[in-house]
């Protein structure tokens, strides 16, 4: 595909991919709502939060780098739906995925934290430092279990490319990782939990304890910049997992069943589970997962 | 059957020692201000942000008063505020509307403007309870103010000692109606009549050591 119509088309994928997770965001609160009784907001509620956002005026300034950290909080977002190849054999929607593709996702995944733990903490509020530190650390955790799921698969497959990955899974739901390795998909799904912040790994923004964490200094359109990031940032990573462990999707409608059903995974623990704490979410990420983690690798190395 | 007559009570003064109320006058706001006219685009733009604006008030969990007991079931399945795109915010940054939820001591009144202050504009007050409106129970009391809106602009008041849930929500959507048509701004009165209130707020706050406005 020439270079012009494939930069339209990942232009048109993130807007996709903007309105969907901010669709399936709208469709958690009122899955909660409902969990807990209550009639909750309209399913199209993120949409009017953005646009509120957007129509603030703002005379903030608490520095440059908390200026940027949205700005670094959206691209990682954005950027790591642009690594990932989203319908394979649809050159469309496959994005700029490269051979080494696998490796720059799992970099760009911390790349939004990092951006926003520095503009965080240049916002001076003393909650944000808290929050951060506390993303921080249960990231360190979560990245273990889910990189030793990664490097189960690469050594199964011989590649880093997300392509060959998902290649390699076709031919039916047996051929998929969470078939063919499923101790790697353990670890990689409780990782999961932790990387999308939501209960018993909500800590981070501890909602009732320290106010929202990184984002308090956060307003108007740097809120909506952030709300943007979050959104894609989400998309992305139920995509990745596709890729990785559902066989990726051959249809826009496969995409959207199979990723539905990787996000709601950790909704529905969410909405049963309570809070832990951060040395408590530490010790539960370096311990069972983990040990998933090296026995899928394990299971590899066995089998080859 | 003659008509009791009622005994007319003896209006009490002031406790001895009670602190000066600024004077009521001239300047208040009174619901009613008018936005400087733009061009017809912006005005168009503008009636596409109150849309918006009207459907997600998100609002600053602070509760000054015993009001603010009336506020929590709003979060609860009974009452559920979030079905209006209402929730509350936990930082002043990130919130639009400002509750002052019943008696205001001249302490939280401090705090209130520094909490009012730093909200993004276009930002609401609602003013709940009697006690905001005129003193209610604690009229002559030496450390609670009688009338929020010599101090800031309220927007809309919600009468009662307490208000139920069910009135708060009335008041809401009454807001959110007002928002919707562009009707709800005291912020501007606020920013246009800056000294009038900043003298008002000084001559309540003896121990003044906030910037003169704090964004």
């Amino acid at each position: 595909m020439p270079l012009l119509p494939k930069i339209l088309w990942s232009l048109v994928g993130v807007l996709g991919a903007l309105a969907y997770g901010l669709a399936i965001g709208g469709i958690i609160r009122k899955v909660m709502a409902r969990i807990q009784g209550r009639i909750g907001p309209p399913v199209w509620q993120p949409y009017l939060d953005l646009g509120k956002n957007l129509s603030l005026r703002t005379a903030t300034h608490h520095g440059v780098m908390s200026f940027i950290a949205p700005i670094f909080r959206a691209g990682g977002g954005i950027g790591l739906y642009l690594l990932i190849p989203v319908v394979v054999g649809v050159p469309a929607l496959e994005n700029f995925s490269f051979s080494g593709d696998l490796l720059m996702a799992m970099y760009f995944m911390f790349f939004g934290s990092l951006g926003m733990a520095l503009g965080a903490a240049e916002a001076g509020h003393p909650h944000s430092p808290i929050g951060i530190s506390r993303g921080l650390s249960q990231m360190t955790a979560y990245e273990l279990p889910f990189a030793l799921a990664v490097v189960a698969l690469v050594a199964q497959t011989g590649s880093f490319s997300i392509h060959e990955i998902v290649a390699a899974q076709q031919g039916g739901w047996l051929h998929w990782n969470l078939i063919q390795n499923p101790l790697a998909a353990v670890a990689a799904f409780l990782a999961f939990l932790g990387m999308n912040m939501y209960a018993p790994f909500n800590i981070v923004g501890a909602p009732q304890e320290i106010p929202v964490g990184p984002p308090t200094e956060f307003n108007s359109q740097f809120l909506s910049l952030l709300m943007v990031g979050r959104a894609t940032f989400a998309v992305a990573k139920m995509v990745l997992y596709m890729d990785l462990f559902l066989g990726g999707a051959t249809s826009l409608p496969e995409a959207f069943v199979k990723t539905f059903l990787i996000y709601f995974w950790s909704v529905f623990v969410g909405a049963v589970f309570p809070r832990f704490r951060t040395e408590q979410a530490i010790r539960f990420f370096l311990g069972w997962p983990t040990v998933a983690g090296v026995a899928g690798v394990l299971l590899v190395m066995l089998n080859r | 059957m003659e008509k009791r007559k009622l005994p007319v009570l003896p209006v009490a003064a002031p406790p001895e020692g009670s602190r000066p109320h600024a004077p009521l006058g001239e300047g208040c706001f009174l619901g009613e201000e008018e936005l400087p006219k733009a061009p017809a685009l912006k005005e168009a733009l503008a009636t596409i942000k109150n849309w918006f604006r009207a459907q997600s008030l998100w609002v600053m969990a602070y509760g000054t008063g015993c009001g603010a007991i009336e506020l929590r079931p709003l979060t609860t399945a009974r009452f559920d505020m979030e079905r209006f795109g209402m929730a509350m915010r936990p930082t002043p940054r990130q919130s639009n509307v400002l509750i002052v939820s019943g008696y205001l001591a001249t302490k939280s009144l401090k705090r209130v403007i520094r909490a009012y202050e730093q909200m993004p504009s276009p930002k609401w007050i609602v003013g709940l309870g009697s006690c905001t409106i005129n003193g209610g129970m604690y009229w002559d009391s030496y450390n609670t103010i009688n009338r929020l809106d010599l101090y800031l602009p309220v927007d809309v008041y919600i009468a009662g000692c307490m208000p139920r849930p069910e009135a708060l929500i009335e008041g809401f959507k009454y807001l959110m109606e007002r928002v919707k048509k562009g009707e709800a701004n005291g912020w501007h009165h606020y920013l246009e009549n800056l000294d009038w209130y900043k003298a008002n707020q000084k001559k309540l706050i003896t121990d003044w050591n906030l910037p003169d406005y704090n964004w």
